[in-house]
């Protein structure tokens, strides 16, 4: 396997990497999503915020797969993968996360890691070998524990963590599969403010040599973090430029932000 | 950021080793003494009978417990490997050891037709897939030229295992059939602490994102079923040998719904529950069977009270007390 990431350093030009062309989804008559178009960057952090129902998750699943679009294309590193399933494009580097925490409860938090790690290490399909053959994956496991801080609950039950450090948890686990573009999903919801800053360093540090997409709630976070900011409202692009052009836009502010945000 | 963090590999600690509890092995050892002994004081017969559906309902018991796979179709697997072995032996001519490797096969080959359609579903419909499939050979089964319809297929011989142990002579065949099931119950055991058996686990506990994970989630359960529908059969192949004919009732769907109960009286996602489970299910059958008390009552009130008041079932219950903590019986991450 190919070292993880975070340390190496690779090419941090921007370029696109995830594109999407008129994507839409009807659910019966109503369409949730409507001409989306999207283009998501190499080494940048890209935000997609929105009132609620705008459609945010949606896009999410539509770009992962878990749903499949009625119309549109979308590319991932020039490769069209409007009709590859959600697995195969986890495989092709394309990795999210879910906006309720996404965790093995009854797993311990390493093994949760480690869950992550036997694919791409060849270690997944093996039924005749015992446990004990993925203690080879311990290293990088605790490495990414160490790097999100979960180094102190390596040994618990993940349902025994908190809503905050299961977030945590997870975007550890999304960090092990090394993937090209990172899909995060409120990656910072429900998080006391030690795990925001802690997180939030994290996924400037990861954007350097990878591409971000996230949706969040937290506007702070998202002027500090964002390169590229996309305002979804009623399942269509309104507005999108960097977080200064958007945050002037009087339709923004009157759709999303209230007036009185600056 | 690893700069930020020098510390994290010095202050890790040293590897947990996985304590070799002493209480596991001393219950182990127990149990196999307890095997060895037990046809000196007990009607091999009905030993042998409870072997079986130990076997069956550990096997079941990786599609529920380990996978999260509710399969109301296994007594597909478990009474079509009775036909299939008693066919091979009977018909055939086959010995013992290779009949039961038809039945076996058999078994398998009807798992991986019936998984390929069921997994596709969740849930109660995947439920109710198998129900339908399992039906459906339920009557090839009734119609089929080789099973004899209602008569079954009788006096089945058991031959020699391996051309050396007769087994006509109880004591052997039921020797022969604790070795299986001992045989079984390990691979059972190694299939779901594995690491494919950690698969399973991350997709029962969160299927979405075991996907995301980048699982072809569909795979793992379909290699779940087929090795769950193969050990079935293996329970049910020996069922043959030992009562020496295949029956309709092997395939009936309310042996799909004993197993079921068996398995959640026991313990499910545990090794051992299925065992007492599947003891307390014959045992109370055949003990109910003398006195003419209808045993559905009497099972549907143990399988009432089960669900109201241990709900993990016995060996899950002692599991979770201190006492078995504290020893180390249970498996922590077996949820």
């Amino acid at each position: 396997m190919t070292q993880v990431s975070v340390e190496r350093a690779v090419s941090s030009e921007p370029r696109v990497v995830l594109s999407a062309r008129g994507i839409r989804k009807d659910f019966g008559g109503f369409s949730a999503v409507r001409n989306v178009d999207l283009d998501v960057h190499h080494a940048r952090v890209h935000a997609l915020i929105g009132p609620n129902g705008a459609g945010k998750t949606t896009v999410f699943n539509l770009l992962t797969k878990f749903l499949q679009p009625t119309a549109g294309t979308i590319l991932l590193m020039g490769q069209d993968i409007t009709r590859t399933p959600p697995d195969k494009v986890a495989r092709l580097g394309l990795v999210r996360s879910f906006q309720i925490s996404a965790v093995f409860p009854h797993l311990s938090v390493l093994d949760n890691v480690r869950v992550a790690l036997q694919r791409p290490n060849n270690l997944a399909h093996q039924f005749w070998r015992p446990v004990s053959a993925l203690d080879t994956l311990n290293r990088r496991a605790d490495e990414l524990l160490g790097l999100v801080g979960l180094t102190k609950e390596r040994d618990r039950l993940a349902a025994d963590l908190s809503y905050g450090r299961k977030r945590v948890l997870e975007i550890a686990t999304t960090l092990a599969l090394d993937p090209k573009v990172l899909l995060l999903d409120e990656p910072l919801a429900g998080m006391g403010q030690e795990d925001i800053t802690v997180v939030a360093n994290l996924i400037r540090e990861v954007a350097k040599t990878r591409a971000v997409l996230m949706v969040e709630h937290n506007l702070s976070v998202v002027a500090d973090l964002c390169h590229f900011v996309t305002v979804l409202q009623r399942g269509e692009i309104l507005a999108e430029g960097d977080y200064e052009t958007v945050s002037r836009d009087p339709r923004v502010r009157i759709a999303y932000m209230g007036t009185e945000e600056a | 950021m690893t700069d930020a963090n020098p510390t994290i590999r010095t202050t890790l600690r040293a590897e947990p080793a996985v304590p070799v509890s002493g209480a596991r092995i001393a219950v182990l050892v127990i149990a196999l003494a307890f095997l060895i002994g037990a046809p000196f004081f007990v009607y091999p017969i009905f030993l042998m009978k409870l072997l079986c559906f130990a076997l069956f309902a550990c096997a079941f018991n990786v599609l529920l417990g380990y996978t999260g796979l509710l399969s109301f179709g296994h007594a597909t697997f478990f009474g079509g490997a009775a036909y299939f072995t008693a066919h091979a032996v009977k018909e055939w001519g086959l010995s013992p050891e290779l009949g039961i490797l038809v039945g076996v096969a058999g078994a398998a080959l009807l798992g991986l037709i019936m998984g390929y359609f069921a997994i596709r579903r969740q849930g109660i419909y995947f439920a109710m897939i198998t129900l339908a499939l399992s039906q459906m050979f339920f009557f090839f089964c009734l119609q089929a030229k080789f099973t004899h319809g209602e008569d079954g297929i009788q006096s089945v011989p058991r031959g020699h295992f391996f051309g050396l142990l007769d087994l006509n002579d109880s004591l052997s065949m039921y020797y022969t059939v604790t070795a299986i099931f001992v045989g079984g119950l390990f691979l059972i055991w190694r299939f779901v602490h594995s690491p494919f058996g950690m698969i399973l686990r991350s997709i029962r506990e969160n299927e979405p994102r075991a996907i995301s994970l980048g699982y072809s989630v569909a795979r793992y359960k379909l290699g779940a079923f087929v090795f769950s529908a193969a050990l079935a059969g293996l329970a049910g192949a020996v069922k043959a040998l030992v009562f020496q004919f295949a029956t309709l009732t092997d395939v009936a769907w309310q042996m799909s719904g004993e197993v079921i109960l068996m398995t959640l009286l026991g313990g499910i996602g545990t090794i051992f529950g299925p065992i007492f489970g599947s003891a307390l299910v014959v045992g109370l059958g055949n003990y109910l069977a003398t006195t003419g008390f209808p045993v559905t009552i009497i099972t549907g009130i143990v399988f009432m009270v089960c669900v109201l008041v241990f709900r993990r079932g016995i060996v899950g219950e002692i599991n979770a007390t201190r006492l078995a903590q504290k020893l180390g019986l249970a498996d922590r991450s077996s949820g």
